[in-house]
């Protein structure tokens, strides 16, 4: 079966607080939203992320390490979890990713995984 | 049988046949459209080679289809090593043992449906939907695709090329869509035959031939779909649409290759078989009660070809089409034309008014066709300075050649009256 990896993008900015009596009913939406991902049967793996500004950038041009504090991120969209799961084609992919709770203000990227059979 | 009439008989059969081939090759090969193109490829390099020397095949697309399941069974064993792979290579295999004649013939119109909406899949960009549904469903050649849309043709190959990587790798379905996605998916299909009737349509001097051809292409493909789903009002009603327009083509143009308003056409150059089936087959459609936008636009026309002259047109119905259109599918488009026919049916004061709140829309303040239909009703109101103005607005909007002169004809026709 097909797996896609479905990345979460958001604006950290235009979430509500996490302490927030509406960013506790969203957390609860996406645990919500992870369980029925599980009680399908289509759930791999899926975690939320720290925000962008505790990331760390690794490069080697030269063969030589070189790190650098947080993302190159250009827009305002960062990545801020993702989930992996079994499905039989991208139109269920799709009708998952439209699920996502933060889908009204953020996005979700739908990769295809590549198969090694 | 000469070699250059064996080849064109390859040609034919292939656009012919291909389609509906390539349809239920790609059903056997577990959806897989790159693949089952591919192999329609290899078949076609075949018969051009044996079909000279042996001489046609009795049935053509008995031989297509026997070649390109090989040749699909060979591609799919050199690339063997998934399991849906060799799934597929398996299936095809028994049909090749069991039954070369295959499966009853009411699981073909099924399979180019769903070729249909896997071409049209919106998680493809519209290009690539064009290019594909004319490539894969129209049987055309990557290089007369390129050609019609004025693409170099390396350039289609590649969208086609990363189109059907995209299909294969995302395992875009093979199916038709349940019915809960049905109208959102088929209004998305009829999208795109639309788009390429009026990449068609769109009068432009020099590629004109390769255009009728889109044309012609567009409603080949409404044919098919409404033969493929009789009963849905949108599609007839796009077919019908089409057609109608389609059969005041000759006429949009003069002798030099400007362009005809509709009001100045020579109506005894449409033509009449053309507006005799779209008009029975907006009949059809509406007896379906299931009104829709390409219904609506197809009633207009339809009036329009009714009318025998530009006196004698219905403006009144024709302004409440418009209205209801307005509603159901609104755009400046559509409001535009509202107030054109509101003016004709009413007085072009009423028609002014359904312009204001367009011309107080910054976003519009660049919408050549606006300020167009603003000067036409300022000057048939009586406004001649406004209306001069109005015109100089349209014309520094103006790229098409064409169009530039016929507004500025009309700016020096009204100073000329005025003084």
């Amino acid at each position: 079966m097909p797996q896609y990896m479905l990345l979460i993008y958001g604006d950290s900015n235009q979430a509500p607080a996490a302490d927030s009596p509406e960013g506790q009913a969203e957390f609860g939406r996406w645990m919500g939203y992870t369980q029925a991902m599980i009680d399908a049967g289509v759930f791999v793996a899926g975690d939320q992320l720290h925000p962008a500004d505790t990331a760390s950038t690794v490069r080697a041009p030269n063969g030589e390490r070189v790190v650098t504090d947080g993302p190159f991120a250009e827009t305002k969209e960062i990545l801020g979890g993702y989930y992996l799961l079994n499905l039989p084609d991208l139109d269920a992919a799709l009708t998952w990713a439209e699920q996502a709770p933060h889908i009204a203000r953020g996005s979700v990227e739908v990769r295809p995984v590549v198969a090694r059979g | 049988m000469s070699g250059s009439a064996a080849a064109q008989a390859v040609g034919r059969a292939f656009r012919e046949e291909g389609p509906a081939i390539l349809a239920t090759l790609a059903r056997q090969a577990g959806g897989d459209v790159g693949l089952a193109e591919d192999a329609l490829q290899d078949a076609l390099a075949v018969a051009l080679i044996t079909w000279p020397r042996d001489g046609i095949p009795r049935v053509p697309a008995a031989w297509i289809t026997t070649t390109a399941r090989r040749k699909a069974i060979d591609r799919l064993r050199r690339e063997r090593g998934l399991d849906e792979r060799t799934a597929a290579a398996e299936y095809l295999m028994r049909l090749e043992r069991d039954h070369p004649e295959e499966e009853p013939d009411s699981a073909l119109g099924d399979d180019r449906l769903r070729l249909v909406f896997t071409c049209c899949h919106p998680a493809l960009m519209m290009d690539a939907r064009v290019a594909l549904t004319l490539r894969m469903l129209g049987g055309l050649t990557t290089a007369e695709v390129a050609r019609a849309f004025l693409v170099p043709e390396p350039t289609m190959a590649q969208r086609l090329v990363r189109a059907k990587r995209k299909i294969a790798a995302a395992h875009i379905p093979y199916r038709v869509p349940s019915d809960e996605d049905l109208p959102d998916r088929l209004a998305g299909v009829l999208a795109v035959v639309y788009l390429v009737f009026n990449e068609g349509y769109r009068a432009s001097a020099g590629a004109q031939l390769v255009r009728e051809d889109l044309c012609a292409e567009a409603i080949r493909l409404a044919r098919l779909l409404t033969a493929l789903m009789p009963d849905d009002a949108e599609t007839i009603g796009l077919l019908a649409l089409m057609l109608l327009h389609d059969a005041r083509r000759a006429s949009r143009t003069d002798a030099e290759g400007g362009y005809v308003a509709l009001d100045r056409q020579d109506r005894s150059r449409w033509d009449r078989a053309r507006i005799d089936e779209g008009s029975a087959l907006l009949d059809r459609a509406l007896r379906l009660r299931r009104p829709g936008p390409y219904q609506l636009q197809a009633a207009i026309s339809a009036l329009h070809a009714a009318a025998p002259d530009a006196d004698a047109t219905d403006w009144p119905q024709i302004a409440a089409l418009y209205a209801r259109l307005a509603e159901v599918a609104p755009s400046p488009v559509v409001e535009v034309n509202r107030a054109v026919a509101v003016a004709f049916a009413d007085d072009p004061r009423a028609g002014l008014q359904v312009l204001e709140p367009l011309l107080a829309d910054d976003a519009l303040a660049g919408y050549q066709p606006l300020h167009a239909a603003h000067a036409e009703l300022l000057r048939r109101a009586g406004d001649g300075a406004g209306a001069s103005e109005a015109y100089g607005r349209a014309i520094a909007l103006t790229e098409n050649a064409v169009e530039l002169e016929e507004l500025r004809s009309r700016r020096d026709a009204l100073r000329s009256t005025e003084r």
